[in-house]
């Protein structure tokens, strides 16, 4: 193998002489003491390496000696990395504070997968079957999935299933099958192998249009921005505008399979929250609690900071490793931001001339190239996996021009903008629902949504209006319109992530409760002065937030919403024609589901 | 003995460069000129150039000096006899008492693994309503108070010294007036809260450097109290002035600047130190308050704005108040549930009306005519300022509570307030209680 000896200590970057060949990316070890720091190749000139340290480089000197690995930084892919808490570099941290206690001390590495847990094993293929990178040879109950043993990804080409071991239980480590490739090899196949973690997986047939929706159980969300299974967001917005939490809500209600969660470069505190309630709460999916579905990559903002460059790359392979399966991922990245600074130092500390705010010049390629590693795919046995990626963006200053956010904008299907008035006037969620904008098709008829979309801007435009001619100098007609537009915002687009029955709201009653909120929308109320229309609509506002309280359709529910519709007809002056056939379409549309 | 080192290659701001074998990156070195002693740490090695920032300043250093270094990275001896002492930031007695060299601990210690952290779950009160009833403060929080040169932030920390509900404070002075320094010493004598606080403190007139220590040397010692299961509660003030620290540093260092001059990673910088607060399982706990002043009230200014990521959330110090808008503390709902059942609501409610409040002042003084409506905003605007937000206003969170609902049912019939029914049936006080 070959050994290098330190020449130079920047930071977390070293300088190395090497006294033979080495890779980009490949991984080495700083030998201090009794320790080995793990680090990374990022710039070979020459025999001179540099190399990002994954831990403090406190106490590393002139001449300590660097054992490379011959290997790329990769992670271990196999059946029990659901419900594991994991580091950038797939440390286990609940095993690591067994041996270690508080705090993280460095240069201790700890395998991925529990080495001596036994997997129920059932074989899927026979002697003789000609298999392929990605088929699968066996499958292995974890959870509630059905996990698959497959051919290791790198193995290129056609390979023939030589032996493949009897039903029972196995560990990760122990060979399941021996495969002979076209020349006649002999490979032997256990149920983990590993990947380099910044190559994307692309073992599928084909790639597929994001065309079914995600569902978040977010209204705003659901209704007026929503997201697909396969496709990618963005949540920019500054800070205390609630991104985390938007992360945290979307990360229990999402109707997906698994989900992986990269806090990377974050507070510990907010993947505590995580932690410690996943286990706790129950996936109404599936009855088993929600840890049992969720992988946590967690590289906070006091953990190294090159560990949390690797840390997003770590979280997707894992997603895309899962997809390889037939299910359906949601990786939820937060915050982006931090990645790219990472880089960022990492850029600064090797000289590069810097770009945009010093970012490095390749921010943009390489924020671009991990949003690509989303998609919905169909694999080679035909089965459908996806993987969403949504990622928050933290931009400095709350200023969405900075090259983070652009360079996120470019590539991401939807963009779900957090607004610092919106958070300020505790109106939650705080995405602007003006500014958002999606590709992708959600729930609810794209005409509706438009018109009470253009309420709302409508509204809000009246409102700047108000502040400049005042409430006498606007009509009626206009100020209903900005009632309307406040009364849609606190009963629809706001959510209270803290009540048990509004926090996650079905797209069926999302589509029910869109059209009672509708029929006040399109109505020509019959008020005779501002002071009754604002009387009026402060009790509709009530009576609705009442009634988005209300257990779905239980008895409540319902008598609040006769309440509701006699509130309407009392006043209701029929609709103009637009509005009219809107209804009468949502109306259709609703009978039919 | 180590080797001591006589010649000097380079000397640029603070930061020295010397030819040297067998150093270790991080290590302390004394540097020795006709000034006096100064310690150094070591912040870069290539090949056997070693560059070191020295902690009182370049200024004076001769390119003849000595220098000598000293085998381990920067330490700060640990023990109870802290309590009631003040030091500067290289841990050196301000207070005329006897240095302390017992039980020497390392400063800078490792990250806590983020598993080993449990869910915040106790409040810290302070009897200030903005603080108890809107935004409560938790153990183990880091929040930051903003405000711009000239706020009370000071007082006000001062005040939450002796108010709170811990066991011991450490605090931690960046760049403090000397003025300020004394008024922290002589208002926590007065206050008896001397005996259960130790001071770092670098002033202004302190070699900058020298600043850049205190946040770890406080926190080093704060984190080993906490292990020994004290609730401590740790106030910096300035941060803005250890982050301008910083970036000297970085540009004598020659370093890409990102973002007006400070260096790339001002994140990280800053994380590393407020990460630090922490609940330890089965032992004390460390909660940091920090002050940090925007330069130009702009909180988009790189150090608010870093921070402001950082941190679970924020109080904003504007004309002497806690502003109800932009302040959030963002584990208050981890602890506000715990209260009463009315906390939230309240809150909650209470911050919309204010905001509308704020609108009606707005049409108001461009003349616009005042609706019923905006009347009663205004009126319950001004109510607000003066019984809630004052600072002087020192009251337990449930008599805030209580005075909250009076003000309420003063201004607004029951139902314009946009709570819920239930809350409103259960605390709307009668007309005859409010009259």
């Amino acid at each position: 193998m070959t050994k290098g000896k330190v020449i130079g200590v920047n930071g977390n970057m070293i300088s190395v002489r090497v006294d033979g060949e080495v890779a980009l990316n490949e991984v080495g070890y700083v030998v201090l003491g009794d320790k080995k720091l793990k680090s990374e190749v990022i710039r070979i000139q020459g025999d001179r390496a540099e190399m990002q340290v994954f831990e403090m480089t406190g106490g590393t000197g002139i001449n300590d000696e660097v054992e490379f690995s011959g290997e790329l930084l990769a992670v271990s892919l196999g059946p029990g990395l659901l419900g594991k808490v994991y580091d950038g570099l797939q440390n286990p941290l609940p095993e690591l504070a067994e041996r270690l206690g508080f705090f993280l001390d460095r240069g201790v590495y700890l395998e991925a997968l529990e080495s001596e847990q036994r997997w129920r094993f059932t074989p899927k293929v026979n002697k003789g079957d000609k298999v392929r990178q990605g088929d699968t040879l066996g499958t292995v109950p974890e959870g509630i999935f059905d996990h698959r043993v497959m051919v290791p990804f790198n193995f290129l080409g056609e390979y023939t299933v030589d032996w493949v071991i009897d039903e029972g239980d196995y560990t990760v480590h122990e060979k399941v099958a021996t495969v002979t490739d076209a020349k006649g090899g002999k490979h032997e196949v256990t149920m983990a192998f590993e990947w380099p973690v910044k190559r994307p997986i692309k073992v599928y047939s084909e790639r597929l249009r994001p065309e079914e929706q995600m569902v978040t159980k977010v209204r705003l969300i659901d209704t007026f921005i929503p997201v697909a299974l396969g496709g990618t967001y963005c949540i920019p917005g500054p800070f205390g505008a609630g991104k985390t939490v938007l992360q945290q809500i979307t990360s229990r209600n999402a109707e997906v399979d698994i989900v992986i969660i990269a806090a990377c470069g974050e507070r510990a505190g907010e993947v505590v929250e995580t932690l410690r309630e996943f286990p706790e709460l129950n996936d109404p999916r599936t009855g088993r609690t929600l840890m049992e579905r969720t992988v946590i990559i967690c590289n906070t903002s006091s953990m190294p900071v090159a560990a949390r460059e690797a840390s997003v790359y770590t979280a997707v392979t894992i997603a895309e490793y899962y997809r390889q399966m037939g299910l359906k991922v949601l990786l939820l990245a937060d915050s982006t931001s931090r990645w790219a600074q990472a880089m960022r130092e990492m850029s600064g500390r090797l000289e590069e001339i810097p770009g945009e705010e010093a970012f490095p010049a390749y921010l943009e390629s390489v924020i671009a190239a991990f949003y690509e590693r989303a998609g919905r795919v169909r694999l080679h046995d035909g089965s459908i996996g996806s993987v969403t990626i949504g990622g928050t963006v933290s931009p400095a200053g709350g200023n969405f021009e900075e090259p983070v956010t652009q360079a996120t904008l470019k590539v991401v299907g939807a963009f779900h903008g957090l607004s610092r008035e919106r958070s300020d006037a505790r109106k939650y969620p705080a995405i602007d629902p003006l500014e958002s904008w999606s590709k992708y098709e959600g729930a609810v008829e794209p005409n509706a949504t438009e018109y009470a979309r253009g309420i709302v801007f409508r509204g809000d435009e009246i409102d700047q209006m108000m502040k400049v001619v005042g409430e006498e100098g606007t009509s009626l007609e206009d100020y209903l319109v900005y009632l309307k537009g406040q009364f849609m915002d606190s009963v629809y687009l706001q959510q209270n992530a803290f009540d048990e029955v509004d926090r996650a709201v079905s797209v069926e009653r999302q589509q029910h409760v869109f059209r009672v909120m509708m029929q006040i929308l399109v109505s020509r109320f019959s008020v005779e002065s501002k002071e009754e229309a604002r009387h009026y609509f402060n009790e509709l506002r009530q009576k609705f937030l009442d009634y988005n309280g209300a257990e779905w359709m239980s008895d409540d529910f319902k008598s609040l919403e006769t309440e509701l519709e006699q509130m309407i007809s009392e006043r209701d002056a029929g609709a103009d024609e637009r509005g009219e056939k809107l209804l009468k379409s949502l109306t259709t549309e609703h009978s039919h589901a | 003995m180590r080797k001591v080192y006589s010649k000097i290659e380079a000397i640029s701001g603070n930061v020295i460069t010397v030819t040297a074998s067998g150093v270790r990156y991080s290590e302390l070195a004394v540097v020795s000129s006709r000034h006096g002693d100064s310690l150094a740490e070591v912040i870069r090695l290539s090949e056997d150039q070693v560059a070191l920032q020295v902690f009182t300043g370049g200024r004076g250093i001769s390119t003849g000096d000595e220098v000598r270094f000293v085998g381990h990275p920067m330490q700060i001896s640990f023990s109870d006899n802290l309590l009631g002492r003040i030091f500067d930031g290289s841990g050196r007695p301000r207070d005329n008492g006897p240095p302390l060299e017992e039980n020497m601990i390392e400063i800078g210690t490792p990250s806590v693994n983020p598993s080993m952290r449990i869910i915040p779950r106790n409040m810290i009160r302070t009897n200030i309503p903005m603080i108890d009833l809107f935004n409560t403060l938790v153990e183990s929080q880091k929040l930051p108070i903003f405000s711009v040169s000239g706020e009370p932030y000071n007082p006000l920390l001062a005040r939450i010294a002796m108010q709170a509900e811990v066991d011991m404070i450490i605090l931690g002075g960046i760049g403090l007036k000397y003025d300020d320094y004394l008024f922290f010493r002589d208002t926590l004598e007065e206050g008896g809260a001397m005996s259960r606080t130790i001071f770092f403190v670098h002033t202004a007139s302190d070699p900058v450097v020298e600043s850049l220590l205190v946040p770890d040397v406080s926190l080093a010692v704060a984190e080993r109290f906490a292990l020994k299961g004290k609730k401590v509660l740790v106030l910096l003030t300035d941060m803005t002035n250890f982050a301008d620290s910083l970036k000297e540093i970085a540009i004598t260092m020659e370093q890409v600047p990102s973002n007006r001059g400070y260096p790339g990673d001002l994140y990280s910088q800053l994380a590393a130190r407020y990460e630090k607060a922490v609940d330890f399982e089965g032992a004390g706990s460390i909660t940091t308050l920090a002050a940090t002043t925007m330069p130009g009230d702009d909180v988009t200014h790189p150090v608010p704005d870093n921070t402001g990521y950082i941190t679970e959330g924020q109080y904003y110090l504007r004309g002497g108040r806690i502003e109800p808008f932009g302040s959030l503390s963002r584990l208050k709902q981890l602890v506000n549930d715990k209260t009463r059942p009315d906390h939230r609501a309240v809150m909650d409610g209470m911050i919309k009306l204010y905001a509308a409040y704020k609108e009606s002042l707005e049409k108001k003084s461009m003349g616009f005519r005042m609706a019923d409506w905006d009347n009663k905003l205004l009126k319950y605007g001004e109510m607000f300022e003066d019984q809630m937000m004052d600072l002087s206003v020192n009251i337990a969170l449930e008599e805030a509570l209580d005075r909250g609902w009076s003000i309420l049912a003063e201004c607004f019939d029951a139902a314009e307030t946009g709570l819920r029914t239930e809350l409103l049936k259960q605390y709307w006080p009668h007309k005859e209680e409010t009259a």
